[in-house]
């Protein structure tokens, strides 16, 4: 059964989801971010879509745990082509871009390839464990990606503050996301009163971040990444 | 075994992004001076920011109205804020060298919250503004 804070969770995420598209649309950064913009479409129309399951079918029905769930590992492969984006801002003055797109597209097959033999070895048995074990992987998958470009960026000592924000929040949205689900793993009985309350508030957590880093840093702002690195002087 | 190592590499992790992303915020906001007004409504007009005024500096953060696009943040550099506290505490017994560290990042959270607290003043005046102009 939904609560007033799950509806409120939902309503707060498509608001600020729509909103961020609307600014980089307005700002005529379309191009800049198109693979952002698009992920960010996607998840306010998926959003959309599980109102209607939810409304339909009801909140513990199949259909709609299907949905979530399988829903959510094809926006988590959709994510990839964001980080991909970041590596191509990142390595733009390089001209390895490329080499990016064809890791990129390596990576996504590779993906897919895992993924169908994952779903054809297991299609008698699409279990709950099945599905909570796949959207661990992609999470911990997409927490690796963006690790690797978070220590390219302190590595080639990248300063453009708005990248730097939006891969962070990234990463903290990847690694608490991955945590859960293993956790989940590790412990199902912690699903109903604790975990389950931490992918939606990531979900919300995600376009809240970026939206902050729009409407605060401005493109041409510049940041000492030495600074990021915590040490005791 | 393998959600185990998941569940550890993930927490170390994401410990790592949420500082760092904390730390990306206060940078940001160190840049910013802090006016007058500000100055005076949360009573540092004669000294520099402290740690400590972190707390009283969101109570008046608080009372005014939301612009809507910052408490996200505010919460962030609050729970980060809570760690400092935490490690200060911890450091004191264990570790001396972390002292002067913590201290110099509680007091750029505070310095954040001083920058939040001027922009949501500037945002009132805005709409008392608006609104005197509405009536007239």
């Amino acid at each position: 059964m939904l609560g007033p804070f799950d509806y409120a969770l939902w309503i707060v995420g498509f608001l600020v989801e729509i909103g961020v598209v609307v600014c980089v649309i307005y700002r005529r950064d379309l191009l800049r971010y198109l693979s952002l913009t698009i992920y960010l479409l996607c998840v306010a129309l998926v959003n959309c879509g599980q109102y209607f399951y939810v409304e339909h079918y009801g909140f513990s029905s199949q259909q709609y745990f299907y949905y979530y769930y399988y829903t959510e590992s094809i926006l988590t492969i959709l994510l990839f082509w964001t980080i991909i984006q970041f590596y191509q801002q990142m390595f733009r003055e390089m001209n390895v871009t490329g080499y990016i797109r064809g890791a990129a597209v390596l990576l996504l097959l590779a993906t897919a390839l895992f993924s169908y033999i994952v779903v054809h070895e297991n299609r008698g048995h699409l279990t709950t464990r099945f599905v909570v074990e796949l959207g661990q992987n992609l999470h911990f998958v997409g927490m690796v990606l963006t690790y690797l470009l978070w220590g390219a960026i302190l590595k080639l000592r990248e300063t453009r503050t708005r990248l730097i924000q939006m891969v962070l929040a990234l990463g903290v949205y990847f690694s608490a996301t991955a945590c859960t689900y293993a956790l989940r793993n590790l412990f199902p009985g912690l699903q109903p009163s604790v975990l389950r309350w931490v992918p939606p508030i990531m979900g919300v957590w995600l376009p809240i971040a970026w939206a902050y880093t729009f409407a605060r840093v401005s493109e041409d702002s510049r940041l000492a990444t030495a600074r990021l690195v915590a040490r005791a002087r | 075994m393998a959600a185990a190592l998941i569940c550890v590499i993930s927490v170390a992790v994401f410990l790592q992004f949420f500082v760092s992303y904390c730390r990306s915020i206060l940078a940001v906001s160190r840049k910013v001076e802090l006016s007058d007004r500000v100055r005076e409504v949360s009573g540092i007009a004669n000294r520099s920011v402290g740690g400590d005024d972190f707390s009283k500096l969101v109570q008046l953060v608080r009372l005014c109205p939301e612009q809507g696009d910052d408490e996200t943040e505010i919460r962030a550099v609050g729970t980060y804020y809570g760690l400092l506290r935490i490690i200060k505490y911890f450091s004191t017994f264990l570790i001396p060298g972390f002292g002067p560290w913590t201290e110099r990042e509680r007091q750029g959270c505070s310095h954040f919250a001083a920058v939040a607290l001027d922009r949501r003043i500037s945002y009132s005046r805005d709409l008392f503004t608006q609104q005197v102009a509405d009536r007239t």
